[in-house]
């Protein structure tokens, strides 16, 4: 038994040395055929190279903001444009880069090959999906080249509609269309996977990121429009004085509060879902081993989702809701937190019995797992009513969703990149250097918010531009980690770059992993198959790999 | 809490001289830290307890040591474990902290009040007794004190870290919050809610004050009137008094005993008069009219400042209760202390 096992993985390369003379990158030519592409692999590239693009912006704000905290005193730049700087900040990443990352670039790629189809249900609608995304990504960067928005990225009212002077509309505007970006590509995904399987790929045989973007797709599908309203009725509200939001014609501030949350709670889970289904994946291949409890991980997913809408007045716990409302929330936010920690310990206990090795994928899926779980349980903080009191509005907010957000979600996509980059580009990328940059990242990112964690409960507030000096020394801290984490993102931008050229051709299955899109050549082909495949066994089923191996001689491309 | 006494001052001594902890100085604050421990051990043996299982597996199950992974299913009963064991903590901690916000957001009834008029970008804090500061707040410590809060312009919140306290002050509605200092000393206010260019200027200073001192303080910065007196003021230069003059041909309703009773409006609900209400009441009467009155008052929106509106209620306050005598009492080195209404009944 261990023999085979070692021949399979140590199978000479199919695909010989170069890459397969036909393939989605070079099946046309010119920029056009990229701007007018229905392929949704070629989409999912385009994405691909703009969210990297907005990533980078909004980590050049995140270092400014950084640099300004460096000090107590306001010296860097005055309070306005550090208040631009985080609104840019938050707007970007979340708006830009967090929602549509993993969903948008991997999700794009990989779903219909994962179920075994040719495109996405509506190739077209998808890229219309990419044009209101970089509609929406150019409306944010006018807000910015025309002198900038200062809400912050929740826009609270009323000081984003009657106080402030800014490029709220446009900003607004940037959110409003970026998030039927969003729409779109949720609906897409549900209608794929509901009426594009191929035959024999059930349910319960769908690989589980495609089960994590199906709950996020439900989520985008019926958060989104919320968020649009709300927008729609500030900018009515800023332009024309409709009283909605304004006490003193009778609206009520707090209504904004309650449909803002309404979306942007379930936006946390839009974000996170993706990035735990690029981890189930991971955990998997490299434990070579089935997902533990594979169906319970598949409805947590879906338990997420849907606990995820009644949770939204956690948010405002402080801001004189009833306190019996507060009660209910506060218990269906500890019952949401339940199906995450099912997450961890399935993923945990996925390796039990396994034969693992540690490529870089898996060292940012361990990376993830250490982070998330101290970005869940530091949620369970904010969740309890009492404590809430203290710690909401303080940097202990800012290091809990950090946590979840950069710690989880982005480890997530970067495992999910690294993970898929040779099935994307047909090659290899530098394992030792991205062995080191994944190292640098966890440990700068600890660096950069675990000191935030206890700024948070000594009361240093959030989004404060000047801050009392005993609070120096720990800012100084997460600067420090901030200066480090930078040096792990820009690696693997680097690196990557060079692979593109330089890389060792991958061949179709380098990691000997069972998803459908291993079973293709590397990059697919633009109809990804040639032949409908018949699914017959379940996602993660390591012997059939071994079967097929074995016993068949693959020739494609 | 089950820990020694002894062995719990020493912990939070300790952690004070750390720098790492913020100072406990009111009588929530030890209850907010006790369930912050729990919480801060939870957060550990949960990481400690996925780290160890990460590191255990990846070691014993890394594939130079075990080439062949062995597929298995999943386990009802293991799944089952890890449902139930979480579960059962985050409902302590929801319980533990249901119990504890109850305790920060509802008032003793014994408590002292005193208003905060959050505006872009100051605190302005005014005392029963008139004294009004700016980004500064006087307090007795052993006494609890009650912050009676509203915005005049975008949300603000009021947050004083060494009390654990914090609560939202909102345009157009009043929000409260109390505390009871026990150690004398000054204390950051923070506003927590980004509230444009000077969010991070808009803080301020509580000062807890022995009772002595504190007595000594009201006295040397009373500004001669209390705030029911300036109301007093207002309410007959408005021409308020015209129509709530208080005899039985009146146009508009009785205010003397109205404060703190169930009133009957006009479409036949029932309302408790109180801050809100009063407030509301001015600025949009066609909204509450009394049954038995016509709908003739006219609003007061944009005529009454946030601070005006904050002396009418307190003076119509001081037509029921012994509020004012409360008052009184506490700034009874007032040489314009309030007189005193005839037959006021002491609750």
């Amino acid at each position: 038994m261990s023999a085979t096992s070692t021949t399979i993985l140590n199978l000479p390369d199919q695909s010989t040395a170069t890459l397969p003379k036909k393939n989605y990158i070079n099946n046309e030519h010119g920029l056009l055929s990229w701007l007018l592409t229905g392929d949704h692999k070629r989409i999912a590239i385009l994405y691909l190279i703009s969210i990297t693009f907005f990533f980078f912006i909004g980590g050049a704000f995140a270092g400014l903001i950084r640099l300004e905290l460096l000090t107590p005193q306001p010296d860097l730049v005055a309070s306005d444009t550090y208040n631009k700087f985080f609104t840019m900040h938050g707007i970007i990443m979340i708006f830009l880069f967090l929602v549509p990352s993993v969903p948008a670039t991997l999700g794009n790629f990989l779903i219909p090959i994962m179920l075994g189809a040719k495109d996405l249900a509506f190739p077209k609608i998808n890229l219309l999906s990419w044009y209101l995304y970089m509609a929406g990504g150019t409306f944010t960067l006018a807000a910015l080249v025309l002198g900038g928005v200062d809400t912050g990225w929740t826009f609270t009212t009323p000081l984003s509609t009657h106080y402030l002077n800014t490029h709220v509309i446009t900003a607004a505007t940037a959110i409003f269309i970026a998030g039927f970006s969003s729409i779109f590509t949720g609906l897409n995904f549900i209608v794929t996977i509901h009426r594009m399987r191929a035959p024999g790929m059930t349910w319960f045989r769908m690989p589980l990121f495609v089960w994590s973007n199906y709950a996020a797709s439900i989520l985008m599908v019926l958060g989104t429009p919320v968020l649009a309203i709300a927008i729609v009725l500030v900018a009515l509200e800023r332009t024309f004085g409709i009283g909605v939001f304004d006490p003193t014609k009778g609206g009520d501030p707090l209504l904004f509060q309650h449909l803002f949350w309404f979306y942007s709670h379930p936006a946390v889970y839009i974000m996170i879902l993706p990035g735990m289904g690029v981890i189930s994946e991971v955990i998997s291949t490299f434990s070579r081993k089935r997902v533990f409890g594979y169906t319970a991980v598949a409805f947590s997913s879906v338990a997420i989702a849907l606990f995820g809408f009644f949770v939204w007045e956690h948010h405002m716990f402080i801001m004189g809701v009833s306190n019996y409302s507060a009660l209910v929330f506060s218990l269906l936010t500890m019952l949401v937190a339940v199906p995450s920690a099912i997450k961890i310990f399935n993923w945990a206990f996925t390796l039990q019995q396994g034969s693992i090795t540690f490529e870089t994928p898996m060292l940012y899926a361990f990376g993830f797992m250490g982070l998330f779980t101290i970005g869940g349980l530091t949620g369970v903080f904010l969740g309890s009513l009492g404590m809430d009191i203290h710690l909401t509005e303080t940097y202990f907010i800012v290091a809990h969703f950090h946590f979840v957000m950069v710690g989880g979600m982005l480890m997530a996509f970067l495992a999910g990149i690294h993970f898929w980059w040779p099935k994307m580009t047909g090659r290899m990328y530098p394992e030792s250097l991205s062995k080191l940059a994944a190292v640098i990242t966890f440990i700068g990112f600890n660096l950069t918010f675990l000191p935030q964690f206890i700024l948070g409960y000594l009361g240093m507030p959030r989004r404060y531009h000047a801050y009392p000096p005993e609070y120096q020394v720990l800012n100084v801290l997460s600067t420090a980690g901030a200066t480090v984490l930078g040096v792990g993102y820009l690696l693997p931008m680097l690196y990557l770059a060079w692979s593109l050229k330089y890389g060792a051709i991958a061949g179709n299955n380098p990691w000997q992993a069972t998803g459908l899109e291993w079973q293709i050549q590397s990059p697919p082909l633009t109809e990804n198959f040639i032949e409908i495949p018949i699914v017959d066994h379940e996602a993660y089923d390591y012997e059939w790999l071994e079967h097929k191996t074995k016993h068949e001689v693959t020739t494609v491309g | 809490m089950h820990i020694s006494p002894v062995l719990w001052q020493f912990l939070v001594k300790w952690l004070n001289a750390s720098a790492l902890f913020p100072r406990e100085a009111s009588t929530i604050a030890p209850y907010a830290d006790a369930l912050y421990f729990f919480l801060l051990l939870m957060t550990v043996v949960g990481v400690i307890l996925v780290g160890a299982l990460l590191f255990g597996f990846s070691v014993m199950y890394r594939k130079e040591k075990h080439p062949v992974a062995t597929q298995i299913e999943g386990s009802t009963l293991l799944e089952a474990t890890w449902t139930i064991i979480p579960l059962g903590i985050f409902l302590v901690v929801f319980v533990w902290g249901a119990l504890l916000y109850f305790r920060i957001y509802n008032p003793p009834t014994n408590a002292m009040n005193i208003y905060v008029v959050g505006k872009q970008w100051m605190w302005k804090a005014e005392h029963p007794g008139g004294q009004h500061e700016i980004n500064a707040l006087h307090v007795p410590i052993g006494k609890p004190v009650q912050l009676t809060m509203i915005s005049q312009d975008v949300f603000h919140s009021f947050s004083i870290p060494d009390f654990r306290v914090k609560r939202e002050v909102i345009p157009g509605r009043y929000t409260t919050v109390w505390f009871q200092a026990t150690e004398p000393g000054t204390y950051h206010i923070f506003c927590t809610q980004y509230c444009g260019t000077n969010h991070s200027q808009m803080i301020g200073e509580v000062t807890a004050l022995s009772p002595e001192d504190y007595q000594k303080w009201t006295q040397e910065s009373t500004s001669g009137m209390s705030l029911a007196q300036n109301g007093e003021r207002l309410f007959a230069s408005m021409g308020c008094n015209s129509c709530h003059s208080g005899s039985a041909a009146a146009r508009g309703p009785n205010l003397a005993g109205v404060y703190g009773s169930k009133l009957q409006l006009a479409g036949g609900s029932e309302v408790l008069v109180n801050d809100a209400y009063l407030r509301d009441a001015i600025l949009n009467p066609s909204q509450h009219v009394t049954a038995g009155y016509a709908p003739i008052m006219p609003t007061y929106q944009g005529q009454i400042s946030e601070e005006g509106l904050i002396d009418l209620v307190e003076y119509v306050k001081t037509l029921q209760t012994n509020y004012r005598v409360q008052q009184t009492l506490t700034t009874s080195q007032s040489d314009q202390a309030a007189p005193t209404t005839p037959g006021m009944v002491k609750p």
